[in-house]
């Protein structure tokens, strides 16, 4: 400690002198750029910017300068107050990043483990390609109708034109409730719901109607009792056949691509006329292989089956036919689901083996 | 029906340059589909010849019989073969299979040594020429069934192909060869002379006495016709043999056969009855009550007076238009035959067929419509036949006629067009309407047209608009789509459906569709009591099995029977749910009304056939098993709050929030079943499975179950908005000590209603049960959550709120807990 000096005796300070203050934040920036750790930094600073710090110190003798030399000392302890301030901040983030970085390795895990708790749930196909159909038609402006699957037999048979002696209508086809002169079924098919669209609309009616139908079939790998359809109505002024394959066209080819298009070939329904059988092109051979097992070397496959809806059933169900006129249509839903996804046996869809309904998540 | 190559080229003259596919595929496009196409003897190489055994030398030092036989083929030197067969004689005519020759399925004929000697060729059985499967013996040929040396493969009509077309309901034309040459003619627009055309038919000698008809509304025409003299010793010749085995028939008797064949070549079922059998005059009526047949398949069949018969004085001699009887069948010695040749209602046929569960080639033609003019034609064609083949003589006939004329289609030209939507001149309609057979006669405006008399199934505009098309192609149809009007999209119903689906799968359930069918025993696994009301269930009259007659009035059984197969296959973590109809039954189910269809019927008839038809409400199930959560970290087994969670899960994508009260119910576990009301409606039950149910069932201990009535939670109604209060909550907590029979949610109630309006919630954190709230009582603990709407609550707003919600879980005996 150095003696008080007098206002009129201007006194050498050593530890003001520029040498030595240049030495003191020499000093001190060496100290912080050698300190490891925050800890050690921690020491530095109190060494080096403390209140005891050798400059602390120093800036205390500035009150005994002579007024002239307080000014240049003060200057000069502010310079290096601000060197060592800057220095220790630049250290002490260089030492919290090191710090941060050595905590976030050592909190690391290993984040590919398994996270899932629950196995994830699905839909099954069936479910999801029924909507997917929904979903087509409703852009086309269709509605979706449903109607029951334990059905009166006047809509199951007689309203669609199906007679009482027809083959159809005996137990080696229907499922029928017990006592069968009770005139109830478990529905052939989803033409029933035309029927009842029929009698609760008013044309134009747009329709589709998918829904489970029954059939006295056993299980195997391409037949069973219990199955699914996709109904279509339309009956508007003016509905001709080639409206009927225009529509089917493009169920075609939105459900199995581009350039898939479907074939008309004659056939019979009691409920359509004309009438026809829908089939696709092979989507095992295309057509190419004579000796294809899918298609029987045909090169096409019968999806499902269509026509003009018979006056008959249009009377029936309170349609003047000479204003109006319709078609109709029916696919099978397994089917195309088989085709789509190359379902090979039906029992996959019956089962209800998770492994296979998962395979298909919620959407097909 | 089975069309023979080689018969229907000889009816219609198609280029030969189109093979049996082309064909084949012009039916298709014409709308006839086909089973299968057969070729036969395409692989047949070499000659195949008729020889008489002129010497058997019978070789005795084999093991086995062996003849050493000299033949002649015809050539300058007779040939000496090797035969191990010993059914023919000398002087027999047999087929020999000269050195060279390829069998069918390459069995290649040398010249070689056997048995000592050298063997110049072969002598065929009938599977060795690629004519069926008989092996038993060589062919012997008829005796002047075809000269010396003559083609065997041309005599037998070893290279043929058969197309075999599946004929719907309304084609029975198709169900002849007649029927498909017109078809293969209009396909390939090559003449069709009709054979019908070529047969005189006229009656020289009618015997009013053969017969008569009870009502002609059965049978509108019948043509009975008298043959005799019949050679017994007559054989049916190889040319109708082999023409009967490609249709798939069998040659039974020159009589039988003779009847098969003209049914096959015209349509037109007939039978042939042993005249020297008929007693008195045969009349076409309805079966007798007590009368019964034995029909030609041996089985003896009590008969229905619905039944139409062919009968004698003594009785039914067949089932009319089905199958003939015993008592009446042609034998050996049969040199007498009445041919009935006749057009049934086919309704009656068809209704007798089922109803004796006996479809005949007659009864399956009858059904599908037989051609109304051909009886007189098709009896004369097999009278002729029988005079031809065996040298019969035709002594009298009867034509009971009572046909009623077809009515005209009024049809207008332009109608196909705009059906179609595809453009059809009047030229063309007119061409494929006479392809058909049709004869029109022309209006102004609108043409008469008149159905052949083979296309009974030609009755509306419609029909004729298809024969136009079809003959036309349907590939020439357009694809136009239709300007539909604008769609409302998926109803309410259809989006929650869809909604409860997704929830479901997104909380880890997979979805089963299984089979609705479920048996008494299913539900009486499941504990069930038979007073139930899911045992009132509706009953197939023909279930797949007799294990599952009902339809399932629960969900539970199906999912159940899925959930054992996964188990099966080695998953034990499973959670499984369904969504599907289920079937009320009722007590009172009555017959339903006949609705007629000439018209629609009446609102009131509507509603009164639709009040009959059973409630099939949609329901949804879940059930789970094994561990709910694993992970390498732990796991977690599934337990009852699963289930109800679930639950309410499926009830939020409703829109609906459930309450939950204390249940039993079977299959539940009567102290872990939680029933689902749906405001003052029970809608489910879930929770876990009683553990008798469990073992019974051999399911996972602990396995847990939900179901409810998606149908009655109705669809989610539209929100309006609540108002949110920025204030800041008063949080407190309150533990209160309630009787251990106390349901938390009545407690929660209780708060939330005693601290109306400024308690926002109060959430369940903490049971505790144990020594210090004491035996038979539980310490219940919930955070509650105070606020106001418009400021901030002060601490004595908050304290007197609390008050008011433990003052009235107090009626509950609560009692806060020190």
């Amino acid at each position: 400690m150095s003696a008080p000096n007098s206002k009129y005796d201007p006194v050498e300070v050593a530890s003001l002198h520029p040498t030595q203050i240049g030495k003191m934040v020499e000093d001190a920036l060496r100290s912080f750029r050698a300190a490891s750790s925050l800890e050690e930094l921690k020491s530095a600073r109190l060494a080096h910017a403390g209140d005891r710090a050798p400059l602390s110190l120093a800036n205390r003798e500035i009150g005994a300068l002579p007024p002239a030399a307080k000014a240049e000392a003060g200057k000069r302890v502010g310079q290096a107050r601000a060197k060592i301030n800057a220095a220790l901040e630049e250290a002490t983030n260089r030492l919290e990043e090191a710090r941060d970085a050595h905590v976030l390795i050592e909190e690391r895990v290993d984040v590919t483990l398994p996270s899932a708790r629950r196995a994830p749930g699905a839909r099954h196909p069936l479910t999801t390609i029924r909507e997917k159909v929904a979903e087509l038609f409703i852009g086309m402006g269709y509605e979706i109708a449903e109607g029951p699957e334990l059905e009166a037999e006047w809509f199951n048979f007689d309203a669609l034109n199906i007679a009482a002696d027809h083959p159809a209508r005996t137990m080696a086809d229907t499922f029928f409730i017990d006592p069968p002169e009770n005139g109830l079924v478990l529905r052939t098919h989803t033409s029933p719901v035309q029927a009842r669209m029929m009698l609760s609309q008013k044309p134009p009616i747009y329709v589709i109607c998918p829904g489970r139908t029954y059939r006295t079939d056993e299980l195997d790998a391409t037949h069973t009792p219990v199955f699914s359809q996709v109904e279509g109505l339309v009956i508007d002024r003016g509905i001709s056949m080639a409206h009927l394959k225009g529509t089917l066209d493009h169920f075609a080819t939105s459900m199995f691509g581009e350039g898939i298009l479907t074939r008309l070939r004659p056939s019979f329904f009691p409920f359509t006329e004309p009438s026809a059988e829908v089939d696709l092109p092979c989507f095992a051979c295309r057509g190419q292989n004579p000796e294809c097992r899918a298609c029987g070397g045909e090169g096409w496959i019968e999806w499902g089956g269509c026509g003009m809806v018979n006056p008959k059933v249009l009377i029936a169900c309170g349609i003047d036919p000479s204003e109006f006129s319709g078609f109709a249509f029916g696919m099978g839903l397994e089917r195309t689901l088989m085709f789509r996804h190359n379902v090979k046996d039906m029992h996959d869809l019956v089962e209800g083996d998770v492994r296979f309904t998962s395979a298909f998540g919620v959407e097909v | 029906m089975r069309v023979p190559l080689s018969w229907l080229r000889e009816l219609v003259a198609v280029p030969e340059s189109f093979g049996v596919r082309e064909i084949a595929d012009a039916l298709v496009r014409q709308g006839l589909e086909i089973e299968s196409v057969e070729v036969f003897g395409s692989d047949l190489v070499g000659e195949l010849v008729v020889a008489r055994v002129l010497s058997i030398e019978e070789l005795t030092e084999f093991k086995k019989p062996i003849r050493w036989v000299s033949l002649d083929t015809g050539e300058t030197e007779a040939r000496w073969v090797i035969c191990g067969a010993e059914n023919f004689a000398v002087g027999d005519l047999v087929v020999v299979v000269k050195p060279g020759s390829i069998l069918p399925g390459g069995f290649k004929v040398t010249s070689r040594e056997t048995y000592g000697r050298v063997s110049d060729g072969m002598i065929c059985s009938a599977r060795e020429m690629g004519m069926g499967d008989d092996h038993t013996g060589i062919v012997v040929i008829p005796p002047g069934a075809a000269p010396i040396g003559f083609d065997a493969i041309e005599l037998f009509g070893l290279r043929d192909a058969v197309i075999d077309v599946a004929v719907t309901p309304d084609r029975g034309y198709a169900l002849s060869m007649r029927g498909i040459a017109r078809e293969v003619a209009t396909a390939f627009q090559v003449p069709f002379s009709d054979p019908v055309s070529k047969i005189e038919s006229r009656i020289t000698t009618i015997d009013e006495s053969l017969g008569s008809v009870a009502d002609a509304m059965d049978v509108d025409r019948i043509v009975l016709r008298r043959v005799s003299d019949v050679d017994t010793a007559a054989h049916t010749p190889i040319w109708m043999q082999q023409r009967l085995a490609l249709a798939g028939m069998r040659s039974i008797s020159l009589a039988v056969d003779i009847t098969n064949y003209v049914m096959l070549e015209l349509g037109q079922p007939l039978h042939a009855f042993n005249g020297g059998k008929v007693q008195g005059a045969i009349q076409v009526r309805r079966a007798r009550a007590a009368e019964s047949l034995e029909t030609l398949d041996h089985v003896t069949r009590k008969l229905n007076t619905e039944d139409l018969v062919i009968a004698d004085s003594s009785g039914p001699l067949a089932l009319a238009g089905t199958m003939g009887g015993i008592n009446s069948e042609i034998d050996s010695t049969s040199d007498q035959i009445i041919i009935e040749a006749a057009h049934f209602n086919p309704e009656l046929i068809a209704r007798m067929s089922r109803r004796h569960k006996l479809s005949s080639e007659a009864s399956r033609r009858f059904e599908r419509g037989v051609d109304h003019d051909l009886a007189l034609v098709a009896s004369a064609r097999a009278a002729n036949l029988f005079c031809e083949i065996g040298g019969a003589q035709i002594v009298s006939a009867i034509d009971i006629d009572n046909r009623v004329a077809q009515s005209a289609i009024t049809f207008n030209p332009s109608f196909p067009t705009k059906l179609v939507g595809h453009l059809y001149s009047a030229e063309v309609v007119d061409q494929r309407l006479k392809d058909v057979g049709c004869t029109i006669e022309k209006g102004v405006e609108t043409w008469l047209v008149k159905a052949p008399s083979w296309r009974p199934d030609l009755t509306l505009a419609e029909d004729l608009v298809e024969e136009v098309a079809r003959l036309e192609g349907y590939d020439a149809i357009p694809s136009i789509l239709p300007p539909a009007p604008a769609s409302r999209g998926l109803t309410p119903t259809q989006k929650t459906r869809r909604r409860v689906g997704i929830t479901l799968a997104g909380e880890g359930f997979v979805e089963v569709l299984s089979y609705p069918f479920i048996g008494a025993n299913d539900l009486a696994a499941l504990g069930i009591a038979e007073n139930d009301s899911r045992f009132i269930a509706i009953r197939l009259a023909n279930p797949i099995s007799d294990a599952a007659p009902l339809m399932r009035t629960t969900l539970l059984p199906g999912l159940i029977a899925a959930l054992k197969r996964n188990l099966s296959r080695g998953n034990r973590n499973l959670a499984i749910f369904e969504m599907g109809s289920i079937f009320l039954g009722r007590l009172d189910q009555r017959p339903l009304p006949t609705l007629g269809v000439d018209r629609a019927p009446s609102p009131d008839e509507l509603r009164a056939l639709m009040s009959l038809i059973p409630e099939q409400p949609q329901y949804v199930a879940g059930l789970m098993c094994g561990e709910g959560e694993s992970s390498w970290r732990g796991s977690r087994s599934v337990d009852w709050s699963d289930g109800i969670a679930a639950a309410q899960s499926v009830a939020r994508a409703a829109g609906a929030t459930l309450s939950i009260r204390t249940g039993s119910l079977a299959p539940w576990h009567p102290g872990r079943c939680a029933e689902l009301w749906f405001g003052d409606r029970l809608v489910g039950q879930a929770g876990e499975l009683h553990p008798r149910v469990v073992t019974r069932l051999d399911l996972p201990s602990g396995s847990v179950a939900f179901e409810l009535n998606l149908d009655a939670l109705g669809n989610p109604a539209a929100v309006h908005s609540p108002e949110i209060s920025a204030s800041p909550p008063a949080i407190q907590d309150v533990a209160l000590i309630v009787d251990s029979s106390v349901a938390a949610s009545d407690v929660t109630a209780a708060l939330l209603a005693g601290g109306s309006p400024l308690l926002e919630s109060a959430v369940l954190f903490d049971v505790y049960e144990g020594a210090q709230v004491g035996q038979g009582r539980k310490s219940l603990a919930f955070t509650l959550t105070f606020r106001a709407p418009d400021r901030t609550l002060t601490a004595i707003e908050a304290a007197a709120a609390r008050e008011g919600a433990v003052t009235a879980a107090g009626a509950l005996g609560a009692e806060l807990r020190g």
